[in-house]
């Protein structure tokens, strides 16, 4: 078994999911590489380099990866994956735009979302939005999967004494006349990232409007969390789709989850069932959210907020 | 510009499903059958385009069985011109599919293809990369937005953290998000129309592909259930519960 792990990194720095993909790679075999692709990414490199089972990482460091656009980054990895067996990158939205192309350019299956790996060859994935667990099993030769980064435990860091992997500067260049970057408007926050936060706090259609939203802020300052969504919030126009839990936007498995004025749809459950505790605050009794929920509370939002602020 | 848009027939989004009691599959007898959410967002686009002069026709084309008919049946009612249909009965997944895709584009020539992100089925959401992939175009994943400038594409994505613009050459694969539209309902007369409009149906070896899945499907079981928690009456017990209990404050 040889592996290929795609690094994921934002703004010059190695992002946290990298090191669940690892950990899922060390579940295959323990031939690791780590392929770090942008523009000005020495410092990813460096970083991804200290993981723990990485015996080597590959440095694409070039204009032509900058934004990790499609089509040259798919042609950069079916370069490399000649070298490999399997071809690993995170569910993120980079590694669910370029790694299905890489398995159309070699000619096999892409096997999504893995949440675990039963044998170098089978694995488990959910299907219809997590309400069934498939095992499946890749006749490929060259296996390429994204990985569910809440499926795995971070692998750690070598520490201070454990030394680095060697990084290997990548020459091959992709060619690129058919996209361009033109811009990216991220969400500033100082909160931890939804995929990363160890708590998380998720407001549904209760909340009423996207202003009443502040009412998780304060909370969510004392707790250090994240702030969610569900579907529904978003869908009614409260808050952007990039806070949107659930099948069809963010998987997250925090600590602590807080769920406040949502009802519970499966399609939200998909997104947070897999928490190690959570929280649901709703006034209906009834909220199939209280279901999943290890502590309920019954109770208006717009009085138990304020008080759980406070009391924090 | 044509413009094709894929479309999946997939079990209605608002069905719990049940998993059989072998263990072999999701059971899907008797079950309300649908177009795939993400699919009916790929074809009010494309009407829309038409609708705005950009597009003068929109060709609808499924892969999979008799009964997707229906599901072509609506996108024509939703304003499609016409549809093909490449009719199989394997399990098909993400590469057969847009292998069989990529056979029609290279027979239509389109100026665009959209397709939905992700089926609500198998969740893989692979083809419209992979249909880019095997005919060599660029592609524009999870769009919440598309205009066309010339012959150019301006596609708005959805990506973790926020929203990212890039431009693509024509012709290229759009798949959809959530926010790129709000799906219209098919009216009764256009339902009544859309039986007239045209429907050709193809075979995987009329296009000379192999659609059936190399992915072994071994084994679906239900998801591990969660406890039923408990009820508390109050903030303070709450919190209470969670420093000392949970141990996560």
């Amino acid at each position: 078994m040889s592996i290929l792990v795609l690094a994921e990194h934002h703004d010059g720095a190695l992002a946290g999911a990298t090191a669940h993909v690892v950990a899922a790679a060390q579940a295959i075999g323990d031939d690791i590489d780590v392929l770090v692709a942008g523009e000005n990414v020495a410092a990813v490199a460096e970083a991804a380099a200290k993981l723990d089972g990485v015996a080597k990482v590959r440095l694409a460091d070039h204009a032509a990866y900058a934004h990790l656009l499609a089509e040259p980054t798919a042609a950069l990895i079916a370069e490399l994956a000649g070298d490999y067996s399997h071809v690993l990158a995170a569910a993120s939205t980079t590694g669910k735009n370029v790694l299905p192309r890489v398995a159309a350019l070699k000619d096999v299956s892409q096997i999504s979302e893995i949440i675990a790996v039963e044998s170098p060859d089978t694995f488990k994935r959910p299907i219809y939005a997590g309400n069934a667990i498939a095992t499946v099993q890749s006749e490929d030769a060259l296996k390429v999967i994204t990985v569910r980064p809440t499926g795995f435990d971070a692998c750690p860091d070598r520490g201070s004494e454990g030394g680095s992997a060697s990084v290997e500067a990548v020459e091959f260049v992709a060619d690129n006349a058919q996209s361009t970057f033109i811009k990216e408007e991220l969400a500033q926050s100082d909160r931890p990232e939804l995929g990363a936060a160890k708590v998380v706090i998720s407001g549904g259609r209760g909340m009423g409007n996207g202003e009443n939203f502040t009412l998780l802020e304060g909370i969510a300052d004392k707790l250090g969390a994240a702030i969610g969504a569900s579907r529904a919030a978003v869908d009614a126009g409260f808050v952007p789709n990039d806070m949107q839990v659930g099948q069809t936007g963010k998987i997250v498995a925090p600590e602590l989850y807080i769920a406040v004025g949502i009802s519970g749809a499966i399609q939200h459950l998909a997104g947070m069932k897999d928490s190690k505790v959570i929280v649901a605050i709703n006034k209906d009794e009834e909220a199939p959210i209280f279901q999943v929920a290890d502590y309920c509370l019954v109770a208006d939002l717009f009085e138990a907020l304020p008080e759980l602020e406070s009391k924090l | 510009m044509k413009i094709l848009v894929a479309v999946k027939r997939v079990i209605d989004y608002n069905v719990k499903i049940r998993v059989k009691p072998d263990h072999s599959d999701v059971d899907l007898t008797n079950v309300k059958m649908a177009m795939n959410p993400f699919c009916e967002i790929a074809v009010e686009e494309a009407v829309r385009l038409k609708e705005k002069g950009v597009a003068t026709e929109v060709v609808a084309v499924t892969v999979g069985p008799k009964a997707a008919q229906e599901q072509l049946r609506t996108a024509l009612a939703l304003g499609a011109d016409r549809a093909i249909h490449v009719e199989t009965d394997e399990r098909v997944e993400s590469l057969g599919a847009a292998k069989a895709l990529a056979k029609v584009v290279e027979a239509e020539q389109p100026g665009l293809v959209i397709l939905g992100k992700q089926a609500i089925d198998t969740d893989n959401n692979q083809t419209g990369q992979m249909l880019a992939a095997l005919t060599g175009l660029p592609q524009g994943t999870f769009a919440s937005e598309v205009a066309v400038e010339g012959d150019k594409l301006q596609v708005t994505r959805e990506i973790d953290g926020g929203l990212q613009t890039i431009e693509l050459t024509l012709p290229a694969i759009v798949t959809t998000d959530l926010r790129l539209n709000e799906p219209r309902y098919a009216k009764l007369p256009d339902i009544m129309k859309a039986k007239k409009k045209p429907m050709d149906v193809k075979s995987p070896s009329d296009l000379g592909v192999e659609v059936a899945s190399k992915v072994k499907l071994l084994k679906v079981e239900p998801p591990a259930e969660r406890q039923g928690g408990i009820k508390v009456g109050s903030v303070d017990e709450l919190v209470d519960k969670l420093k000392n209990e949970a141990k996560v404050l």
